[in-house]
């Protein structure tokens, strides 16, 4: 059952596309790479899962899912890591639907959160500011505040950036933890090894999509020169760009 | 000492008054400015004030010099140039500040022109430097009107606000108070800039809102320590100001705003987070030990 279907699905900013007439669908409970050249649009497609970002056409459907359901983690450059946060205060955020604006942060809840803080390895960092953790201790903090969310729909938009290889590595395996628990994950990456190691499915975009399928048979050589010519072709102004211009 | 700091309170109502005007306004505004400086939206305040002065302006056209007219009509000017730089930014490609700075421009001539068309330039003082000598029982009554909602209003948006600050995808992907936040929190920023006019003046309201929180980014690491100590530093610059223009004569609202100009530079450089000097002389303790 798909969870999440593109139908002719056209995105992007101020009338120009970023994605264009993407069609095609993410299987319930897969593990999903996206990749592709920059500007190929991963981050747009993502937010437009989200919903912060309308279709400019098309549509895409959420089978069984909400936004309820939904975790996003959004690049880490969209945090403002200067704001006085504590690690506590951040993954708690991920409580969010249960307590809302008001709700109690009682003890069984706290309990939680410091489960959270724990599966990531950051015990005794609790009340340390954000703004004074490393690149990887933040993400390990940010994938506390997902486990929390416990959504069935989890979207990472480059988890692994300016994060140090052992914290990729325990971040990957609550990933594969993820995955073994039936939920679905969609991962815009950049790093190859990674997706052939642990990504079984894998999504490359260039504005169009260029193919979708098995890892094996979408990341290969021939598939990644054409994204790279599809996307300098759409260097110049966007919306001249995709099959019209070709 | 006591004919120094309690004398002219204990001897005069208006200082008394405007003590407690002060109190009102740094309670209510700076809490505001400490999230202003947090969204790195300090000036946006600057902008807001001067959107307010044709409102107030025509406002004192209308009815004179009326508390209840000026006050309404600041917080229709405010609320309609909040409203329409966000429209405008939500709808073009222009971001918020710049359109903001479009209007805000606009609305401080308009202002400008009908304060001084129709007014006297004691007015138009008036207007952009306040009366916090003057202040009657309603003046009064308004600013810790203000101070309650605007506290209150924090209070209730507090989480999704600070949220809203840190990390605004996430409370898009998780909710749909952003957009009600944003306006709410713009809404308390034109609040509190009409309730400090009238007693410091549209252009002297911001002073009171950003110096303190400015100044308490060097004292304080969480929100709630910055909150707390930009009141303090608000209430303690309004009290010395207040002791100095009444001292040695000065125009009240600009010698309280420059006291606390001198709490932001004492802060700047002695603050224990991050102070100027304070790190220079932990540098210089480290090296020799």
């Amino acid at each position: 059952m798909p969870a999440v279907d593109f139908q002719n699905l056209t995105l992007g900013y101020d009338r120009l596309p970023a994605v264009s007439r993407l069609q095609t669908e993410i299987m319930e409970g897969s593990l999903t790479a996206i990749v592709g050249p920059n500007g190929a649009g991963k981050s747009t497609l993502l937010k437009g899962v989200v919903g912060s970002l309308t279709p400019l056409e098309g549509c895409i459907l959420l089978d069984s899912f909400d936004r309820e359901n939904m975790a996003y983690l959004p690049q880490q450059s969209d945090i403002d890591r200067s704001f006085p946060l504590s690690v506590v205060d951040l993954v708690a955020m991920g409580l969010w639907r249960e307590i809302g604006p008001f709700g109690w942060l009682n003890r069984k809840r706290r309990s939680r959160v410091d489960a959270a803080i724990a599966a990531v390895g950051l015990i005794g960092f609790e009340s340390r500011t954000i703004g004074s953790l490393s690149g990887g201790q933040m993400q390990r903090a940010l994938f506390a505040r997902l486990l929390l969310q416990d959504a069935t729909l989890v979207l990472l938009d480059e988890p692994f950036v300016s994060v140090d290889a052992r914290t990729t590595a325990d971040l990957i395996s609550v990933i594969q933890n993820w995955h073994n628990e039936g939920r679905t994950v969609l991962a815009v990456l950049h790093d190859n090894e990674i997706i052939k190691a642990h990504f079984p499915n894998t999504l490359l975009l260039a504005r169009e999509l260029v193919a979708h399928g098995p890892t094996s048979q979408v990341l290969t050589t021939e598939n990644q020169f054409r994204a790279r010519q599809m996307c300098e072709a759409c260097a110049g102004p966007p919306h001249v760009c995709g099959r019209d211009a070709a | 000492m006591w004919e120094l700091f309690f004398q002219p309170f204990y001897d005069y109502g208006f200082m008394r008054r405007a003590l407690l005007g002060c109190i009102a306004v740094s309670i209510g505004a700076t809490p505001v400015g400490v999230f202003l400086m947090l969204r790195r939206m300090s000036l946006t305040g600057d902008a807001m004030a001067c959107a307010i002065l044709p409102g107030a302006a025509i406002g004192y056209l209308i009815s004179g010099l009326s508390l209840g007219a000026m006050t309404i009509g600041g917080l229709i000017a405010g609320m309609a140039v909040a409203l329409l730089s966000g429209f405008v930014s939500r709808l073009t490609a222009l971001r918020e500040d710049a359109s903001l700075a479009a209007f805000y421009l606009i609305s401080l001539a308009l202002g400008v022109l009908i304060v001084s068309t129709r007014g006297s330039n004691i007015d138009l003082m008036h207007v952009l430097f306040g009366t916090v000598l003057a202040l009657d029982d309603a003046a009064l009554i308004l600013l810790c009107t203000i101070a309650s909602v605007s506290t209150l209003t924090i209070a209730v948006v507090f989480r999704p606000l600070v949220l809203e600050c840190a990390d605004p995808n996430f409370l898009r992907s998780v909710s749909g108070l952003s957009a009600v936040t944003h306006f709410t929190f713009l809404a308390l920023v034109v609040l509190n800039l009409v309730g400090g006019f009238h007693a410091l003046g549209t252009l002297m309201a911001v002073g009171i809102m950003i110096l303190p929180a400015a100044g308490a980014r060097f004292w304080a690491v969480t929100i709630g320590g910055l909150i707390l100590v930009s009141i303090v530093l608000a209430m303690l610059s309004s009290l010395i100001g207040l002791l100095l223009s009444f001292h040695l004569s000065l125009p009240s609202g600009p010698a309280i705003i420059l006291v606390a100009g001198v709490g932001y530079a004492l802060s700047l450089g002695f603050g224990s987070v991050d102070g100027i000097i304070t790190n220079a002389a932990r540098r210089a303790s480290s090296k020799t030990t």
